[in-house]
């Protein structure tokens, strides 16, 4: 039997919250929404090269379980990681540029959308093949506990992933070792176009934590309060009790896999269904509603994300292109030649 | 200054190299499948857990692809994981990890983070291991920037390799030759590292070069015996790495003899050999007197029987044979 997924009245604020990280949630969530509206049309315009995969819908998910973290708590992340970089508080002029591949981008150009990374905010990185990022965030949490020090690693991936085998080892080397990991399961429900349903035998993913004896449960991923919630929740348990914990969101994208994927699959009535519960409407609603922030205040947070995002586009347009020079920048720590090309393997120094 | 001290096993000689970077560097620890407790298939980490615990002598689960992940996300922190996959065969299981992330993070994260990672594994085949056994895949890992690729062929460079591989910031896929394990010789004090890039010249002569890599050394050592009974005296080249590969050591021997030969256990087809000859052809083609020589496994998977089995693999007399051959077209 499967659980029903969770589409329940919006979370209320618990009394006494503080409203300045209420604001800052929906602050964070508007900003995704208009970057990845913006990148959109770049992308339409030509600006933006290869895959671009939009997380619009998912900003719940995505901030809930960001900012429920400390900002040294490592992450890893998927391709669809726009929102994750700039939850972490990454430069949204140098994210824009990247997906521009401008010398001013987050990684120099040498990136793009699917490979953002921010050491400075212990963002590391998007990752192109699904499932393959996990185990790195097992090794940040074994570099934690190696080091002993204070703190939890994220990996955040889809329901795709959950049908990788390298999660299951993840998983399990986490739990026999009792490292300090979050293993949160982004459910928006469908593969690139294949519903969970119909690549999954069992389609409670979370219950694949328990063959581990790893504490897991469903949430909302629409509720940003409801993930925020309960990735802190999950994050005390790793830190204090130095063992794992599994979250599956269920969350819904708005658009198709990627800018090349026309959406003809998915039922209408069900994107419909979806769209109703937008998160940033309905968490704004709790916001006005229980008097945490005023509609000015709304309103001046939409139009500061807004010349944000206008002034990041400006930005990524007017940077210059990256040099040919940089080709080969970045292969190793300690090249043995500067030249990328022809005689790449004669040792530096060696004519 | 070189410090020639006892001679030990090649084995014995990555043991203390293991041993003496774990004692330096607090940041370094092994972990792999059965290298604690039993200490290793190959008994390349006895002693280890013993000595520095089981916080840094790390028993896996058989979970190639998990763990060499792990060791990448710990690498990005700082961390220098020297992880023993029991053999190169099981390596194919965790390419993803080793293609995908471990060569391409630093590159495609704009240099914010390197890889200090060894990923240690012996290969060969000559032990009737079967085809899913024997696999030789230097070649493979050759192909990828971002990687560098080490294959020692004696006691002295698998301890000197092996540290200098370990203080390496980049991921160091670590070939080591199944074959040579007992293979017994001198090796370097604590602080003697031998560099990446740098040849070996085994042995010297003014007919032909032969370049050899890891167990094939000693195969054409055994060659330049033979053909120096008929008077052919032969430079014996070991690039000790493949990349970087030194090929100012290989192209000066070249434009001497004239002639060369190259010497890899994997397959042919788009192999070292292959990818060696090609760089002597575009350094030195001015200066050969005949095509390059190859001499490779059978492009066959590698089969039980022993006959068979030593059929495929490439011998001192097939390496001999290749020498005369390409002399003979000199002429």
């Amino acid at each position: 039997m499967t659980n029903e997924i969770p589409t329940g009245p919006q979370t209320a604020a618990p009394s006494g919250s503080d409203p300045a990280l209420m604001r800052e949630m929906f602050r964070t969530m508007h900003l995704i929404r208009e970057f990845e509206e913006r990148a959109a049309e770049e992308y339409m315009r030509g600006n933006i090269g290869g895959f671009l995969h939009l997380a619009i819908g998912e900003e719940a998910a995505v901030v809930g379980s960001v900012l429920a973290l400390r900002p040294t708590d490592p992450i890893t992340s998927t391709y669809r990681e726009h929102g994750q970089a700039l939850a972490r508080g990454s430069d949204p002029r140098a994210v824009m540029a990247e997906l521009f591949g401008r010398q001013t981008g987050l990684c120099g150009g040498h990136g793009g959308s699917m490979h953002l990374m921010d050491r400075e905010h212990a963002f590391y990185g998007g990752y192109g093949i699904v499932g393959g990022s996990i185990p790195l965030a097992v090794g940040l949490g074994f570099s934690i506990t190696y080091r002993h020090a204070d703190g939890v690693a994220l990996a955040m991936f889809g329901d795709g992933a959950t049908n990788q085998g390298v999660l299951t080892e993840s998983m399990n080397m986490a739990k026999l070792w009792h490292l300090p990991v979050v293993f949160f399961c982004l459910n928006n429900q469908y593969g690139m176009g294949t519903a969970v349903d119909r690549a999954s035998a069992d389609t409670d993913l979370f219950t694949r934590a328990a063959a581990f004896d790893i504490p897991s449960r469903r949430i909302d991923g629409m509720d940003v309060l409801a993930v925020h919630q309960a990735v802190s929740d999950a994050a005390h348990h790793a830190r204090t009790e130095h063992d794992p914990v599994m979250i599956e969101a269920i969350a819904y994208r708005y658009r198709g896999h990627s800018m090349s994927d026309p959406d003809k699959t998915r039922p209408e009535d069900e994107k419909a269904r979806w769209r109703a519960r937008d998160p940033l409407v309905t968490f704004e609603r709790v916001l006005l509603g229980e008097g945490l922030v005023t509609g000015d205040e709304l309103e001046e947070i939409r139009s500061s994300n807004a010349a944000t995002v206008a002034d990041a586009a400006a930005f990524a347009a007017d940077s210059p292109m990256v040099p040919e020079s940089a080709l080969a920048d970045h292969v190793y720590a300690h090249p043995w030649t500067d030249d990328p090309r022809g005689s790449a393997l004669m040792p530096k120094g060696s004519k | 200054m070189t410090t020639e001290v006892a001679t030990v096993t090649y084995r014995e000689a990555l043991t203390q190299a293991m041993r003496e970077e774990l004692e330096r560097d607090p940041d370094v620890f092994l972990m792999g499948e059965d290298i604690g407790l039993f200490e290793g298939s190959f008994k390349v980490t006895r002693g280890l857990l013993a000595e520095f615990g089981p916080d840094r002598v790390i028993d896996t689960p058989i979970s190639e692809a998990g763990f060499v992940g792990l060791g990448i996300g710990a690498a990005m922190t700082g961390l220098r994981p020297v992880i023993e996959l029991m053999t190169v065969n099981f390596s194919i299981v965790a390419m993803d990890q080793i293609i995908n992330n471990a060569s391409k993070v630093r590159y495609m994260f704009g240099g914010q983070v390197s890889v200090p990672m060894v990923i240690r594994m012996p290969g060969g085949a000559g032990h009737q291991l079967g085809a899913q056994h024997s696999h030789s895949l230097e070649a493979w890992f050759t192909h990828v920037p971002g990687l560098k690729v080490v294959c020692p062929s004696t006691p002295y460079d698998a301890k000197g390799l092996l540290k200098t591989a370990i203080r390496d910031d980049d991921p160091v896929i670590f070939l080591e030759s199944e074959g040579l394990y007992a293979k017994k010789g001198p090796i370097g004090g604590a602080d003697d590292l031998v560099p990446f890039g740098q040849a070996a010249v085994r042995r010297s002569g003014s007919h032909c070069t032969i370049i050899a890599v890891s167990r094939m050394v000693w195969i054409s050592l055994a060659a330049a015996d033979l053909l120096a009974a008929d008077g052919v005296e032969c430079d014996v080249i070991d690039p000790r790495t493949t990349r970087p590969l030194d090929l100012e050591t290989i192209a000066a021997s070249v434009r001497r003899t004239n002639h060369c030969v190259v010497v890899d256990e994997g397959w042919p087809e788009c192999g070292l050999a292959s990818n060696i000859a090609t760089h002597v052809y575009e350094s030195c083609f001015d200066w050969l007197d005949a095509p390059v020589g190859r001499v490779n496994a059978a492009d066959v998977p590698i089969p039980y029987a022993r006959n068979l089995e030593q059929a495929s693999l490439p011998s001192a007399t097939d390496v001999a044979d290749a020498v005369r051959a390409t002399l003979a077209r000199g002429t």
